[in-house]
């Protein structure tokens, strides 16, 4: 059973994650290399700005660690950690989807999908839009803290509504679903960046539909290397 | 004896409990692999997955 579970994630994650390096390549990296140019430009400046400063820090903290070149070694690293951020999140929705007892089909496990990306991706981003490099923001470990906490409440309350037949169960969900943002994102000191905002809105939106077509390729990748499995009883009988 | 083993798979037969182990096992990993590429610390970990990051909506800085 497991090894079916890891062949179907693996093999789905990797087919969804190489297709959404590839959309990347053309949608988001080519806005975070524009970013970048104004982000270098602004701390060879030498302002007193806070954004500027900021981002020298975060820079300095990870300037001394091996980087990918840019070009072809940086597509492969980011494609590479895209890859497996699919992998990961086709194992999670294999997951899910088993323990709650769900039949794994293509059109199913899209749907499932769409539901993570509204918990991972629209939930987030309420809070914590997709942001440029250059961007202000808060304390990260606080970021990330908010981040998974939105995207499991998010996940848990549409749960609740959608599939728990229980009185209150909606009543629950709703509340899971508007918690997070009750409780708020840290927020940044000030809002300042050196990133031009028609850049930022642009990268938000790329961003967003990058995300949500990588939940949606996911789970139907998932779908349809599970059936395709099925339909293999030497495979299931080794699993 | 006979009844007892009955009683037992009633409540939760072995394939289930199959299934249930091996989901909270690839849900453990999955989680794992999502940290490693999204969220983990070492400066090589962040340089690598930078624009992967920025563009699956990770907080990254």
């Amino acid at each position: 059973m497991i090894q079916r579970l890891l062949a179907v994630g693996l093999l789905a994650g990797l087919l969804a994650g190489l297709a959404v390096a590839a959309l990347q390549h053309v949608a988001t990296t080519p806005l975070i290399l524009a970013a970048e140019v104004y982000e270098t430009a602004a701390e060879q400046a030498h302002g007193g700005a806070q954004a500027q400063e900021h981002a020298a820090q975060e820079h300095a903290s990870h300037e001394n660690a091996w980087e990918p070149a840019p070009g072809l070694e940086r597509t492969a690293a980011t494609s590479v950690a895209t890859s497996v951020t699919a992998i990961g999140y086709a194992f999670v929705l294999l997951a899910l989807m088993l323990l709650s007892g769900e039949t794994i089909e293509p059109k199913r496990a899209a749907l499932w999908g769409a539901c993570a990306f509204a918990s991972t991706g629209l939930a987030t981003s309420l809070g914590l839009a997709p942001e440029l490099p250059g961007a202000a923001a808060g304390d990260l470990a606080a970021r990330q803290l908010w981040w998974i906490g939105t995207a499991a409440a998010t996940g848990a309350g549409l749960f609740a509504l959608l599939r728990v037949e229980r009185p209150l169960a909606g009543a629950f969900g709703v509340a899971l679903l508007i918690a997070p943002h009750l409780i708020g994102a840290p927020e940044p000191a000030a809002p300042a960046s050196t990133v031009p905002a028609e850049l930022a809105a642009r990268f938000t939106a790329a961003a967003l539909a990058v995300h949500a077509l990588t939940w949606i390729l996911v789970g139907a990748a998932v779908g349809f290397v599970w059936r395709y499995f099925a339909t293999k009883p030497s495979l299931e009988t080794t699993a | 004896m006979t009844t007892k083993t009955f009683s037992a798979d009633a409540i939760l037969s072995p394939s289930r409990l199959e299934i249930l182990r091996a989901a909270l096992v690839v849900f453990t990993l999955g989680a794992g692999l999502v940290y490693l590429a999204g969220f983990s610390y070492p400066s090589v970990a962040h340089n690598a997955a930078h624009d992967s990051r920025h563009s699956l909506g990770f907080p990254c800085h």
